[in-house]
């Protein structure tokens, strides 16, 4: 028995064996990170020491591993792609990289991963590159806790954080993205992960995605960015306790859902937004346990979205709960607080005994006429908002929630 | 004219009126900011209050005052004294005990419970609403001889500030929708004192609604230094405009 364990054991060791370690640095068998790369075979390790490196692209087309020790520089001198990747199974980890190389016509990054399986990014610290990390019609890579930060001043001239196109099962965890044109940018990529990333200060999304179907966003913040969060023409998508924080701007939104079906949105937290959420050609999508508080507009809801299923949510301190732009209403809102409610609870079971009507009449009179804001809060307003609750006329008279909870959910 | 301004402030002082409405706004901030669980949300109450209750008992008590002194000021006008200093001093002595009672009913709580930027707005415009609408009911009480009339009066332009006027706006708006009318309403919005005074507390508050595409152009102008200076320029001709014209018409008034 004994022996039969010590030969499995040698077995998976000799199948999981690193390789060789070849080191880079200044008085180390190589002095550029070039050269040991080309020496190396596949499963090897490539340490590099801490040091400027200006070695114009780095180009990896082996499995390998390419590993930094106290985060030596990667220097793109403005001109140049600093690490290009085409392999399977290779990591590139530990490197701080800097002033990658900007083009009009190419996409120049600091990590371009191209037609790869398995590569992995960690613990990279990315500063001043055009792109970040670009991945480029690749499968199951990971990208990992790094740092990426941009100071770009237009949304022509500068790049994505990190920008996946035409792939297939990535994992992106962890990263901390600012300062680009889209935090993170997704283009047909499918089966991913999207967790525990921090997008902010973005001059434009800080996510983007189109055609990006059963991708799943988990428990990511979005903060400050110019235009909120957009997201395009995809199904099966699920996104679970994110932050939309202080999203401001005559078109900035909280999430803005063009042409979305089929999917879970549930636990995300939307705060500080002018508009926290934005649905235009959606249907079936189920909307539960979100807490909406103090935004502009908490849900504005294009007349042409269906089948859409909001429950157990929390509005709070929002200037307008829904707005709408047509009287057609073939969403639910059922089961949710409200914190405008004003009807009573006689049976004492926590659910209100009259229908709320989230639109208010002003919303409507917004949405059609936004000069109208001059009144806002004016006498005028509230007298015809009184009214109106009493006897609906303008707004839509099918949008309401039947069971108004009482009580603020806990969630 | 400093004689004059002690008597006209001893006597609201006897009045009771002016307590009672110092009372009156301190129970009601008071109890705004201890009920609501968050000040900002008690400041929104508050904001209501004094877009409204203030207009109203300032142009009203005014009025009232000043037929009710339609004696003293024959008696006034009989003495060598110029009939400029009197209506001026009984502006004068008005809109600082007003201005007071204000001050130390909605003033206090809201510089103990928020003193912020918005707070500050808040008191700020809440004394300018108080002189403007005492100038207004001067112009209202020195048009008419008649104490009905004249409360008449103004109680409707107190309607038209705070209702009537935005009514119309409301109007204008759906009338000419087709067209860009942003511009046009900060022109609009000073034409209302009450307006103006909202706008500014509201773009304090940092409502994010007023950030959609026409409070870019409201930010554009009201928000910065120069939009807060030609605003308080706006609410002192509110002032001065009406107080003029009614010296004007109390010069050549038969008493």
């Amino acid at each position: 028995m004994s022996k039969l364990f010590i030969f499995t054991f040698l077995l998976l060791s000799s199948v999981f064996a690193q390789g060789n370690t070849l080191t880079v640095g200044r008085s180390k068998a190589f002095n550029t990170i070039q050269r040991a790369v080309d020496a190396a075979n596949a499963g090897d390790t490539v340490l590099v020491d801490y040091g400027i490196y200006k070695e114009r692209n780095i180009i990896i087309q082996k499995s390998i591993v390419l590993k930094g020790i106290g985060f030596p520089v990667l220097d793109g001198e403005n001109r140049f792609e600093i690490v290009s990747i085409s392999a399977n199974h290779a990591t590139v980890e530990g490197f701080k990289m800097q002033h990658s190389g900007r083009s009009e016509i190419r996409d120049i990054g600091a990590i371009m991963i191209y037609n790869s399986y398995k590569v992995s990014a960690f613990n990279n610290i990315l500063d001043d590159t055009n792109f970040g990390i670009y991945v480029q019609n690749s499968r199951n890579c990971t990208i990992k806790n790094n740092y990426i930060t941009s100071y770009g001043k237009s949304e022509v001239q500068s790049g994505n954080g990190i920008n996946c196109w035409k792939s297939d099962s990535l994992i992106i965890i962890g990263n901390r993205i600012k300062g680009h044109r889209d935090g993170i940018y997704f283009e047909f990529v499918t089966n991913s992960l999207v967790w525990r990333n921090i997008s902010t200060k973005n001059i434009r999304y800080g996510i983007h995605f189109m055609f990006s179907h059963h991708d799943t966003y988990i428990a990511n913040v979005f903060e400050e960015n110019e235009s909120g969060v957009a997201v395009m023409y995809t199904n099966h998508i699920r996104m679970y306790n994110n932050f939309f924080i202080n999203n401001w701007g005559d078109a900035a939104y909280g999430i803005l859902l063009k042409d979305i079906s089929d999917s879970d949105i549930s636990g995300n937290h939307f705060t500080k937004n002018t508009v926290a959420l934005h649905m235009e050609g959606c249907s079936r999508i189920n909307l539960y346990k979100n807490i909406f508080s103090n935004n502009g507009w908490a849900v504005k809801i294009q007349a042409s979205c269906d089948n859409n299923d909001f429950t157990k949510n929390n509005f709070t301190g929002n200037t307008f709960d829904i707005a709408t732009n047509g009287s057609l209403v073939l969403n639910t809102f059922n089961g949710n607080y409200w914190d405008k409610y004003e009807g009573y609870d006689l049976g004492h079971d926590h659910v209100g005994d009259v229908p709320y009507h989230p639109v208010s009449m002003y919303s409507m009179i917004i949405e059609s006429n936004p000069a109208a804001l001059m009144l806002f809060r004016s006498l005028i307003v509230t007298l015809l908002d009184k009214s109106e609750k009493i006897l609906p006329g303008i707004t839509p008279e099918n949008l309401q929630d039947k069971i108004p909870l009482m009580r603020r959910l806990s969630l | 004219m400093h004689k004059i301004f002690k008597y006209v402030v001893l006597d609201i002082v006897q009045n009771k009126i002016v307590l009672i409405y110092t009372l009156l706004l301190l129970v009601i901030s008071l109890s705004i900011f201890n009920l609501e669980d968050n000040s900002a949300k008690g400041l929104v109450s508050l904001l209501n209050i004094i877009l409204i209750i203030i207009p109203l008992i300032c142009i009203i008590f005014s009025t009232i005052y000043i037929y009710n002194s339609s004696e003293f000021i024959e008696l006034l006008v009989s003495q060598p004294v110029k009939r400029k200093t009197i209506w001026l001093s009984i502006f004068a002595g008005l809109s600082s005990s007003l201005s007071f009672a204000f001050f130390v009913g909605a003033g206090i709580p809201i510089l103990i419970y928020h003193a912020d930027a918005t707070g500050i707005m808040m008191i700020t415009t809440g004394l300018f609403l108080t002189v403007v609408f005492v100038s207004i009911a001067m112009l209202a009480a020195s048009k008419t001889r008649d104490k009905a009339k004249g409360i008449g009066l103004s109680i409707l332009l107190w309607l038209y500030f705070s209702l009537i006027f935005d009514a119309l706006v409301l109007f204008f708006l759906f009338q000419f929708q087709d067209y860009p009318l942003e511009r046009i309403m900060v022109f609009m919005s000073f034409l209302n004192p009450i307006d103006l005074s909202r706008i500014q507390i509201l773009l304090q508050m940092d409502i994010s609604a007023l950030m959609g595409y026409t409070g870019a152009v409201f930010r554009e102008f009201f928000g910065t230094n120069m939009g807060v200076l030609i605003s308080f320029i706006g609410l002192s001709c509110w002032i001065v405009v009406p107080l003029m014209i009614s010296l004007k018409t109390f010069n050549k008034k038969d008493l």
